[in-house]
């Protein structure tokens, strides 16, 4: 018998060419910036060595929940985020379109950094930054607005050095994402991702060797058991999971959508989510032996060193320590090139959540969407982020789109399907009838309870401080207009992308395999146990 | 490097890693469901291939 799974006015769905394509885009979208510059450094700030068992607990109940979660919307209702949130309710469609806001926002900015990082390949051939690293980063390069000194908060001063990789960026998504799943997004993460483990890996082996850099993984690793004590480190680690894996707004539904109907989803889940954080781990060793090398040479211990998480870490200390190396420009170069091949991969699933759902809905061949898409990401992206102001946006608009877009995506994502909808057991019956891996019931009280608790907790903490304190000490009334701003926009677009009429009717589809009605069959039954 | 820094590192990449090489290793060993539901098989296409319907 072959069950009904769709009338056929209807396009083919592209696919991955298979489950290796699949695991190895996953892991490029999920292994990104925040895996080389954001892991180690909050590592270190909480708790260091005892960090670990927040995270790997982190890992278990949230982070690998949720990713089944994605997996099964995308799987099974077979298209981006408003496809799927459409044909699980219809009013539910705007939450798909506000995945796709977020998705929009932060590939305008994303691409920014993937420029920077270029940069700095090359400037690492001759260690361009000299001695004054910082100086160098926000001054030389930036030319950021002095705005201490009455600088504008918004310019449309234009910096050549920050423009040009930018673009040459976007002209390199727009191809990838014309060429498709298979013939683009996936050939660019089978070249990319095992380029990126090779590089790093060599970066993190000589970092190993390097003076100090014991002393570096020692204050990594050395254990501060009275941090367990505190809420704010287990709010860290499932914030650290949470961003780390790229979930909950759109990548991993859309991601899943491509891949064939009869295909294993949790077992290659468990590839991602373990790839994800031992990459995260491998770049904790390294980063901690770089500094150690670099505290060495400073005549300082680690703990005194600063900028060690974020940007700063990545284009200040990052080029203090590869100046200092012996064959600097070469490590220097194995670095950023990481930074950009992590960056890239992840770009361009964040992009494909965008084209798909406007192809989807709009009914616009793939070629179409993805150069319009493109063009106007891009165009947005130069204006806003390669001018003297750009780092002030990029800085603001990051903290407001994650921490409160990402955030609140994912509670009312749980909410609305666990709680409202009361979609978990179908779901759960969807990935348990086609995979190796079998979901039990703790998988409820994951998805129901622990995650959209903690992120809601995290949520409201965030709000209340950043109403109460201006971000970075930034000036109120560009945070009201930009970050703040961030957020209208998500909703409006949202809201607005909700409205028009789809060009072919969504609800036209029969989600396959069909969910055991009362009268079901006693090997269904068995799946959704 | 201290003691209990050695442990904590040996115990996260134990987890970690050793989640990893377990995970590839189970895929490996079984890729797919072979008892997968009928139906399903409508939606496999190659690149420039016949249009066959799926979404």
């Amino acid at each position: 018998m072959s069950a009904p799974t769709t009338s056929g006015n209807h396009p083919p769905r592209e696919q991955f060419s298979g489950q290796v394509g699949f695991i190895l885009s996953a892991i490029g979208s999920a292994v990104g910036l925040g895996n080389i510059w954001r892991f180690p450094g909050v590592a270190y700030e909480n708790g260091g060595g005892a960090f670990l068992i927040p995270y790997v607990i982190a890992l278990l109940t949230a982070g690998i929940p949720i990713l089944f979660l994605d997996y099964a919307l995308g799987h099974r209702f077979r298209g981006g985020p408003p496809t799927v949130f459409r044909r699980v309710k219809r009013w539910l469609e705007t939450l798909g379109w506000f995945q796709v806001m977020i998705c929009f926002v932060i590939a305008i900015y994303y691409a920014a950094i993937i420029g920077w990082a270029l940069s700095y390949f090359v400037y690492s051939f001759d260690l361009s930054w000299g001695d004054d690293t910082a100086g160098f980063f926000t001054g030389d390069y930036l030319q950021l607005s002095d705005t201490a000194n009455g600088g504008a908060w918004f310019t449309l001063d234009f910096v050549p050095a920050v423009l040009i990789p930018l673009v040459l960026v976007w002209l390199a998504a727009i191809v990838v994402l014309v060429a498709g799943v298979a013939k683009g997004i996936q050939r660019a993460n089978v070249v990319f991702l095992p380029l990126l483990v090779v590089a790093f890996g060599i970066l993190v082996v000589r970092s190993l060797f390097l003076d100090g850099a014991v002393d570096g993984l020692n204050e990594f690793f050395t254990p501060n058991w009275t941090a367990l004590g505190d809420p704010n480190v287990w709010i860290a680690a499932y914030s650290q999971i949470f961003f780390s894996l790229s979930v909950a707004f759109g990548i991993m539904i859309t991601y899943a959508s491509y891949r064939k109907r009869r295909a294993n989803l949790t077992s290659p889940g468990l590839v991602v989510a373990f790839s994800n954080s031992g990459f995260e781990l491998l770049a904790g060793i390294g980063v901690f032996s770089a500094l150690g090398f670099l505290a060495h040479e400073q005549g300082v211990a680690v703990g005194d060193l600063e900028g060690i998480s974020g940007p700063i870490l990545s284009f200040v200390t990052f080029p203090a320590v590869v100046s200092q190396m012996p064959a600097g420009p070469l490590f220097g170069a194995l670095f950023f090139g990481s930074l950009a091949m992590a960056g890239f991969t992840s770009l361009i699933s964040i992009l494909q959540v965008v084209s798909a759902s406007f192809q989807e809905k709009f009914a616009l061949r793939r070629q179409t969407a993805a150069l319009w898409i493109g063009v106007v990401c891009a165009v947005l992206s130069v204006v806003g982020f390669s001018t003297t102001t750009g780092l002030f946006a990029l800085d603001t608009i990051d903290n407001w789109s994650n921490n409160i877009g990402i955030v609140a995506s994912a509670v009312l994502m749980c909410v609305f399907i666990v709680w409202a909808l009361r979609r978990g057991p179908e779901l759960r019956y969807h990935v348990n009838a086609i995979s190796t891996f079998q979901v039990g019931r703790w998988w409820y009280a994951c998805v129901g309870v622990i995650v959209p608790a903690v992120l809601a907790y995290m949520l409201v903490e965030r709000i209340i401080t950043l109403v109460e304190e201006p971000y970075e000490g930034y000036d109120p009334t560009y945070l009201l207009y930009v970050g703040w701003g961030t957020l209208v926009v998500l909703v409006v677009g949202a809201i607005a992308l909700s409205l028009p009429r789809w060009r072919r009717d969504p609800e036209d589809f029969v989600a396959w395999p069909p969910f055991p009605s009362s009268s079901a069959t006693t090997t269904s039954k068995e799946a959704a146990r | 490097m201290t003691t209990p820094a050695i442990l904590l590192m040996i115990l996260a990449l134990l987890i970690v890693w050793g989640g990893l090489v377990v995970s590839i290793l189970a895929l490996r060993a079984r890729p797919e469901r072979d008892d997968l539901p009928p139906g399903g098989e409508d939606d496999t296409r190659d690149e420039g291939s016949v249009i066959v319907h799926d979404t």
